[in-house]
């Protein structure tokens, strides 16, 4: 009754596996000729991952190559980054909430860069090669709108709605844009830095004690033995 | 008296084009069922809205939130091992394994490497979560389906093993156990010979299983063709685990490429399945229990001496970069993208979750089956609404 399908060389046959870093090189190369003038940064860590950014309306096209021409087929997800700093006094080591915002610190962003405050972040998978790759993409503070994947990756139809409710970003050609998670008349984006966390508004938070030095110890402390 | 009798005869002509009208309405426009939020079939609080044409479904749309605890927004006002505490509860099944991927993921931005005995008894305390989270959905799925044996089995030998992952980490269900560095203890006295015993236990618990369920025909019938997801489709929404591999997609994290853990140093295989159905999902769920005794059992005679904790700061402060390190947990592949910028807390934690791209195809997979097969299809896709919701 039970069928199943070729276990056989599963574990054996695993010779002559090129590198994963070379794959990932070679990537690269091919996605700059596919796309040219859009990748604006590209960046590999050895060993670890990789990083592409494109430009906003080079955003379809991008899915569209990557699963057409370097077969990444599996959608992992899809999200988005607000590289504000936040404008609370959130640092652990505070006893209470700062209550009147605190200097604005400067913005930074991190791998492969950018010079927009909002960043979608989507991560499509390569089977064959076990090789995933994070795309990033910036949006103008002024148009938080862009094209869904949905019609590529069936997925990222969800994953668009929460990005949609969560930072504000609008995700046009969408099925179905309605909230996910929040209730329909819900006001504000709460996964940006600048909406209040008001549980910790209100009072701070009960935790702070377990930061506390234990008695007898230097509180500069920064090696110990495990 | 003629008076009446006309009342009468009006107020019934009434009530008939009553019923007409809402017999055309219940012809034209279907009906809408609300399954959830609270049906045993949904794990915690899914509301499910399926449009019904006879007993036939046109759509159905999921609703969530019911359970959203905003875990992303609290990653941001907690210090990095203090986030273990909340992914715990996020599947709460096999809460030991939400665990690892975040620590790997700030391992990786720290640059810090577990030594040996870590990576080995993680990976046990790994397969141990996978154990307890499946063997509650092989004996739940007899439940959704009408027999409720096995449910009971289910719980009895789960308990063994949790006795033994409590006995190790303290918590039956949120163990918050793993570190930066590697583990908060070692492995208690005589663990091992008593953990050999429960592997034994979970093998006949498989055997019991596989003659009470898979062999059932009125299983059988409930399950097999039903369903069916072509592997190209599970791909393009991100299935992952069991449901992509019973897909016949022959793919696996541990094997693949996983970092970490110690899978590639044990001998174990990956099953799949070519049909896709609801059977399918169950069939590879059911070998996949076996396969982490085998793995569970290869590590007990392997385990290496050694430290279980590497050396790291006190105060734990992880340098500015970005990580995304992704394990095959029991649900299926969970991911966390960690952002740092050098601080005490994470800058921003994107959790992949593996329900949330399970249930996302749903909506497809549920158009045009049959009412009773829905719960059969929900069941089988075992999804925990804490991983859905985050």
């Amino acid at each position: 009754m039970i069928q199943l399908s070729s276990p056989e060389e599963t574990n054996e046959e695993e010779v002559e596996i090129p590198k994963r870093d070379d794959i990932r090189e070679d990537l690269i190369s091919k996605l700059k000729n596919d796309l040219g003038e859009s990748l604006v940064a590209t960046e590999v860590v050895a060993e670890v991952d990789v990083w592409v950014r494109v430009t906003k309306e080079a955003w379809l096209e991008t899915a569209q190559v990557l699963l057409n021409r370097h077969n990444m087929k599996y959608f992992n997800f899809l999200s988005a980054i607000d590289w504000l700093p936040s404008p609370f006094g959130r640092d652990m080591d505070a006893q209470v909430d700062q209550p009147e915002p605190v200097t604005p610190e400067e913005m930074t962003w991190g791998t492969t860069g950018g010079e927009t405050r909002f960043q979608l972040l989507a991560r499509v998978h390569d089977l064959e090669n076990h090789l995933g790759i994070s795309l990033k993409v910036d949006l103008e503070d002024t148009d938080l709108s862009i094209e869904s994947w949905s019609s590529i990756y069936p997925g990222a139809d969800w994953h668009e709605r929460e990005v949609s409710e969560m930072f504000g970003i609008t995700f046009l050609n969408h099925p179905n844009p309605v909230k996910l998670y929040l209730p329909g008349d819900f006001e504000g984006y709460p996964m940006r830095k600048d909406f209040a966390l008001l549980a910790r508004r209100i009072k701070p938070w009960p935790g702070i004690v377990d930061v506390e030095d234990m008695p007898g110890e230097e509180s500069e402390e920064d090696e110990v033995d495990a | 008296m003629s008076d009446t009798a006309d009342t009468k005869q009006m107020a019934y002509i009434a009530a008939q084009a009553a019923d007409a009208r809402v017999n055309l309405e219940i012809e034209t426009e279907g009906m809408t069922l609300n399954i959830g939020p609270q049906h045993p079939a949904t794990h915690g609080t899914l509301r499910i809205v399926v449009r019904l044409d006879g007993e036939q479904v046109i759509s159905a749309e999921p609703l969530m939130g019911y359970m959203h605890r905003g875990y992303e927004k609290l990653t941001e006002v907690r210090t990095y091992p203090q986030v273990t505490t909340l992914v715990n509860r996020i599947d709460w099944l096999g809460s030991f394994a939400n665990e690892v991927p975040f620590i790997l993921a700030a391992e990786q931005l720290m640059e810090v490497e577990a030594p040996p005995r870590a990576q080995w008894i993680r990976t046990a305390l790994f397969e141990m979560s996978r154990i307890a989270n499946v063997v509650l959905f092989l004996g739940d799925m007899g439940v959704q389906l009408g027999a409720v044996t096995p449910v009971f089995f289910a719980f009895r030998d789960r308990e063994f093993i949790l006795n033994q992952i409590e006995a190790v980490t303290g918590g039956r269900f949120h163990p918050n156990f793993d570190r930066i560095g590697g583990l908060k203890d070692d492995l208690p006295k005589g663990w091992i010979d008593e953990t050999r015993g429960v592997l034994k236990r979970i093998r006949n618990f498989c055997d019991e299983i596989e003659t009470l369920v898979v062999g059932n025909e009125i299983f059988q019938s409930r399950t097999r063709n039903i369903g069916v997801i072509p592997a190209d489709i599970g791909l393009s929404y991100g299935l992952s685990g069991a449901n992509i591999r019973s897909s016949g997609v022959d793919w696996d994290i541990r094997r693949d490429g996983g970092v970490g853990l110690v899978h590639n140093e044990l001998d174990w295989k990956v099953w799949t399945h070519p049909d896709g159905d609801s059977f399918a999902r169950f069939w590879v769920r059911l070998q996949e229990v076996r396969e982490s005794c085998t793995m569970i059992e290869q590590i007990l005679d392997g385990i290496p001496s050694g430290p279980v904790m590497a050396k790291v700061p006190r105060i734990i402060k992880v340098p500015a970069g970005e990580a995304y390190v992704e394990t095959e947990n029991p649900l299926g592949i969970m991911g966390y993208y960690v952002i740092s910028k050098g601080d005490l807390t994470p800058f921003r934690v994107k959790i992949r979750s593996a329900s949330f791209n399970n249930v996302s195809i749903t909506p497809w997979l549920l158009k045009g089956v049959y009412v009773p097969d829905v719960i059969s299809i929900l069941a089988s896709l075992y999804f925990i609404l804490g991983d859905i919701d985050r």
